[in-house]
C-alpha cells in the first residue's frame, strides 16, 4: 500500500510538473497575443506564394499603430489543409487568417459555423458573383474573402510550334486553337505527326482543363454522388485518354519528370491559369520560347484560387477581419499580382490600369493582364464542388495516372477500379 | 506444565498485551521501514519519470485509439456514434487494406534483410585494426545525419521514370528504362535502397560496439585451434552478438512496419501510386484519417498495425533465439577441446 501512495505521490508531482510547463506555455502566447495597452499580434497563414509582401503588411502596421502581423507560410495547399482540418478539429492553433484553396474549400464549407461571419456592405460587391457564392453557406453567412481566381489560357513553345511547321504568333495561334476540345486534339495530332513529339504534358491536367467546365461533375446538388453514372464524365476521360495515346508527354503533374519536361521541351502546349505563369518561368527560367495565347478550348475556365477566412477560435477575429478585408481590397490585390501573379477576383481590379497594361518579359512580354482579363470574361460554368468532390477528383486522377503514365491499366480496367475507389469512399 | 505458576505475576506487571506490541516496535519501526522504503523503492521512484512519460505518451494514446476505432470518428466533427468493430470490418474488407500489406511486408523484407546482413559485415571489418578508425567509423554513420525526407526527396529524383540519373545510365548501357514509379517491385527496390542507405551505417555501428564487447580470448583460443576468420565470425561472433542481433532485429522490424517517410515523398502526391503501387499500411492509414478525414477507420488501421508488429516481433524474437543458440562459444571451446584431446589419444 505504501509503494503505490508514494508513486503516486511521485506520479502527481510529475504530471504536475508537466502541466506547469504546459500552462506556463499557452498563458506566455496569450500575454503576446494581447497585451493591456490595445497593442495584437494578428498571425496570418498562407501557402505557395499569395504575394503578400512584407512591404505589403509593413504598410498595413504602419497605418494601423498597435498591430504586428506575423505571417506564416506553408509549402503547399497540401501542407495548409492537413494543418487547416486538424487544428479545426482540435478547436486551437489556427492562425487568426488562415488562407484556404478552392480545391478543399467545400470540405471546409461543411464547418463554416467555425468561422467568423465576415459579410458586411463594404464588401458586398467586390469579387465576382460565382467567387462570392461559393463563400456564402446555407445560412447566408460569408465567411471568407476571395483573393485570387485562375482563369486558364493556354500556354506553348513559340520555338517547337515554328519547328513543327505551326504559327508562332500568339494572336494566330489563338485563332487556331479556338474551338472546343476535339480541335484542340485535332490541331495536336497535326503537330505530332509533324514533330515526332508530345502536344500536351499529362493526361490529368488536360482533364482538369476539361472537367472544370462541368457544372454537375461529380455530384449532384442534393450531394448526392454521380461521377460513375455520369456519361459526361465518362466521355471526357475516354476523350483525353484516347488523344494521350499518342499527344501526351506521359508525365505526371507535378513529378519531377514533370518539372524537368518543363525546361527540355518535352511538350508544346499545357493548360495555364494565371498563377501557373510563375511556375512556369520559375521552374524553366533558361527557356525563352514559351508564350501564353488568350484562347481556351472549350470556352473559358477556372482552376484554382484562394480564399482568406477568420476562424471563430481566434481572440482578436474583428482585428482579423479588418487586415483580411484591406488584404483583399483591389488595390492589395493588385500589388500581390505584381509580386506573384496571382489574378484578382475583385471585378474593380479589372478596370484598373496597373493589370490592364501588365506585360510579362518571360512569355515574350505577353499582355497577361489583358489575356487573363478576357479569360475570366469567357468563364460561363461554375462547377459545383461538395464534400466528395475532392477525394472523388483524387481517385480521377489516379485513374488517369494509371493509363497515362503508369501504363499500367487499360482505359477500361482503369475505369472499373475508379469505380471500386468512389465506391470505397462512402 | 511448571508454568502455572509464573503466569498470573506476568498477567499483573505487563501491559494489556494488546498495547504492548503496538507501542514500542512503532517508535523503532519509524526510522526502520523509512530505510527499508528507501532501499525497496527508490530504485522504481528513479526510473518513474520513464513509465510516467510513457503512460502519458504511450499507454494513453494506444488506449484512446482503441477507443476511437469503435466509434464513427470524424477528424473535425469528433467523436459520432457507437459501431463496435464495424471499422475493422471495413478495413479488412478493403482489397486496399491488403494491398498495403503485402507493399509493406515487401519494402520490409528487401529492406531489413539486407541492411542486418551488409551491416554485420561492415560492423566485421570495422573491428579490424584498421588505419583511420574514427574516419571508417564516423564514415558509415553519415547518411544517418540526413534528415530522411531530403534522402527521399534525392532518390526519388534519381529513380526518376523519364529523366531520372539510374534510368539515364541504364540507357547508356543499352538496357530498356525501369518503370521506377509505375510498377511494383522496382518501387519497392527504390525506397528499400532509401532506408538502406539511411539505416545500414547506424546498425552496423551498434553491432560494432557489441563486437567490441566479445572477450578477445575466446578468438584467441579459436585461432590457436587454427580456425579460420570466417569459422571464427560464425562461432563466436555472431553467437557473442546474440542479444544485440535481437535488439537490431525488433527494432528494425518496428521501424521497417511503420516505414511512412519515405514512401510518402517517393512522388509527389504522397499517396503511394496510382494503384497502390507502394502504398504502405502508415500511408493507408493517413489516406484514410487525413485524405477522408475518417478518424474511426483510420485509428482501425493503427490498431491492427500495431497487433501485426507484436506478432512479428515475436516470430523475429523466436527464430533469432534458436538460430543464435545453437552454438554458443562454450561449446564450441568445448568441442575443440574435445577434438584436442582425441588427437592426443591417437597419438
Amino acid at each position: 500500500m505504501t509503494t503505490s501512495r508514494r508513486t503516486t505521490a511521485a506520479a502527481a508531482l510529475a504530471g504536475a510538473t508537466a502541466f506547469a510547463l504546459l500552462a506556463t506555455g499557452c498563458a506566455s502566447t496569450d500575454n503576446a497575443a494581447s497585451s493591456e495597452d490595445g497593442e495584437i499580434t494578428l498571425t496570418i497563414a498562407t501557402f505557395n506564394d499569395f504575394g503578400y509582401t512584407d512591404e505589403l503588411l509593413a504598410q498595413y502596421e504602419d497605418e494601423n499603430p498597435g498591430v504586428t502581423i506575423v505571417h506564416n507560410k506553408a509549402a503547399t495547399s497540401n501542407d495548409a489543409r492537413d494543418n487547416f482540418f486538424t487544428k479545426l478539429g482540435a478547436g486551437s492553433g489556427l492562425a487568426d487568417i488562415e488562407a484556404v484553396e478552392i480545391d478543399w474549400f467545400a470540405e471546409m464549407m461543411q464547418y463554416s459555423d467555425k468561422l467568423t461571419d465576415l459579410s458586411s456592405d463594404d464588401v458586398a460587391d467586390r469579387w465576382v458573383d460565382w467567387k462570392t457564392d461559393a463563400a456564402t453557406d446555407a445560412d447566408g453567412r460569408l465567411v471568407a474573402y476571395g483573393t485570387d481566381i485562375g482563369p486558364e489560357a493556354v500556354c506553348y513553345r513559340s520555338d517547337l510550334f515554328a519547328a513543327a511547321g505551326l504559327p508562332t504568333d500568339r494572336a494566330e495561334v489563338a485563332e487556331l486553337l479556338e474551338g472546343d476540345w476535339d480541335r484542340y486534339f485535332e490541331v495536336g495530332q497535326e503537330y505530332v505527326d509533324a514533330s515526332g513529339a508530345a502536344w500536351f504534358d499529362s493526361a490529368g491536367a488536360t482533364y482538369q482543363g476539361m472537367i472544370n467546365q462541368v457544372e454537375f461533375a461529380y455530384e449532384q446538388e442534393d450531394g448526392s454522388v454521380i461521377a460513375t453514372e455520369n456519361d459526361e464524365v465518362k466521355a471526357i476521360y475516354e476523350q483525353v485518354l484516347e488523344a494521350s495515346a499518342t499527344q501526351s508527354a506521359h508525365l505526371g503533374q507535378w513529378s519531377d519528370d514533370w518539372f524537368a519536361g518543363l525546361a527540355n521541351g518535352a511538350f508544346a502546349t499545357m493548360l495555364c491559369p494565371g498563377w501557373m505563369l510563375g511556375v512556369i518561368s520559375g521552374n524553366a527560367p533558361d527557356v525563352t520560347g514559351w508564350d501564353v495565347a488568350d484562347v481556351f478550348p472549350g470556352g473559358g475556365g477556372n482552376w484554382g484560387g484562394s480564399y482568406l477566412t477568420v476562424p471563430a477560435q481566434g481572440k482578436n477575429t474583428e482585428a482579423a477581419a479588418k487586415l483580411a478585408a484591406w488584404l483583399t481590397a483591389p488595390e492589395q490585390q493588385l500589388s500581390a499580382f505584381e509580386a506573384a501573379g496571382t489574378f484578382p477576383s475583385q471585378v474593380e481590379a479589372y478596370e484598373s490600369d496597373a493589370l490592364l497594361s501588365a506585360t510579362n518579359p518571360y512569355f515574350n512580354e505577353a499582355p497577361v493582364g489583358e489575356i487573363l482579363i478576357n479569360r475570366s470574361q469567357a468563364i460561363d460554368v461554375a462547377p459545383f464542388k461538395s464534400v466528395k468532390y475532392f477525394p472523388i477528383n483524387d481517385a480521377m486522377q489516379k485513374a488517369l495516372t494509371r493509363v497515362d503514365s503508369d501504363k499500367t491499366h487499360t482505359i477500361e480496367s482503369s475505369w472499373e477500379q475508379f469505380v471500386a475507389d468512389v465506391n470505397a469512399l462512402g | 506444565m511448571t508454568t502455572t505458576a509464573p503466569r498470573p505475576t506476568r498477567t499483573v506487571l505487563s501491559p494489556p498485551p494488546a498495547a504492548r506490541p503496538a507501542r514500542s516496535p512503532r517508535r523503532i519501526a519509524f526510522s526502520h521501514t523509512l530505510s527499508r522504503w528507501d532501499f525497496k523503492l527508490s530504485p522504481y521512484l528513479y526510473i518513474s519519470p520513464f513509465f510516467i512519460l510513457f503512460a502519458i505518451v504511450g499507454l494513453f494514446p494506444l488506449v484512446y485509439t482503441a477507443w476511437v476505432s469503435v466509434h464513427e470518428w470524424n477528424l473535425i466533427g469528433g467523436q459520432g456514434d457507437f459501431v463496435g468493430f464495424e471499422n475493422f470490418a471495413f478495413v479488412l474488407a478493403q482489397p486496399q487494406f491488403w494491398i498495403a500489406l503485402r507493399n509493406t511486408f515487401s519494402i520490409f523484407l528487401i529492406s531489413a534483410v539486407p541492411q542486418v546482413i551488409a551491416a554485420l559485415l561492415i560492423a566485421a571489418v570495422l573491428d579490424r585494426n584498421l588505419r583511420g578508425k574514427t574516419f571508417w567509423r564516423m564514415g558509415v554513420l553519415l547518411p544517418y545525419v540526413v534528415a530522411p525526407v531530403a534522402v527521399a526527396l534525392i532518390f526519388s529524383n534519381m529513380f526518376g521514370d523519364q529523366y531520372g540519373l539510374i534510368n539515364n545510365m541504364l540507357g547508356r548501357l543499352g538496357l530498356d528504362p525501369i518503370g521506377w514509379h509505375s510498377e511494383i517491385l522496382p518501387s519497392h527496390l527504390a525506397i528499400a535502397t532509401m532506408v538502406n542507405f539511411r539505416w545500414t551505417g547506424y546498425t552496423a555501428l551498434i553491432l560494432l560496439a557489441a563486437m567490441q564487447a566479445i572477450p578477445r580470448d575466446y578468438y584467441e583460443a579459436a585461432m590457436i585451434d587454427g580456425a579460420g576468420i570466417v569459422r571464427q565470425f560464425f562461432s563466436i561472433t555472431i553467437p557473442q552478438l546474440r542479444p544485440t542481433l535481437i535488439f537490431v532485429i525488433v527494432t528494425s522490424t518496428i521501424g521497417g512496419l511503420q516505414i511512412f517517410d519515405e514512401p510518402r515523398m517517393y512522388d509527389q502526391f504522397g499517396q503511394g501510386g496510382a494503384s497502390g503501387q507502394w502504398m504502405t499500411i502508415t500511408i493507408y492509414l493517413y489516406n484514410l484519417g487525413w485524405g477522408q478525414l475518417n478518424f474511426g477507420r483510420a485509428a482501425a488501421v493503427a490498431w491492427l498495425l500495431f497487433l501485426i508488429i507484436v506478432i512479428v516481433g515475436l516470430i523475429n524474437l523466436a527464430i533469432t533465439r534458436s538460430i543464435a543458440s545453437n552454438d554458443s562459444p562454450e561449446k564450441v571451446l568445448a568441442r575443440a577441446q574435445r577434438r584436442a584431446a582425441r588427437k592426443e589419444l591417437a597419438r
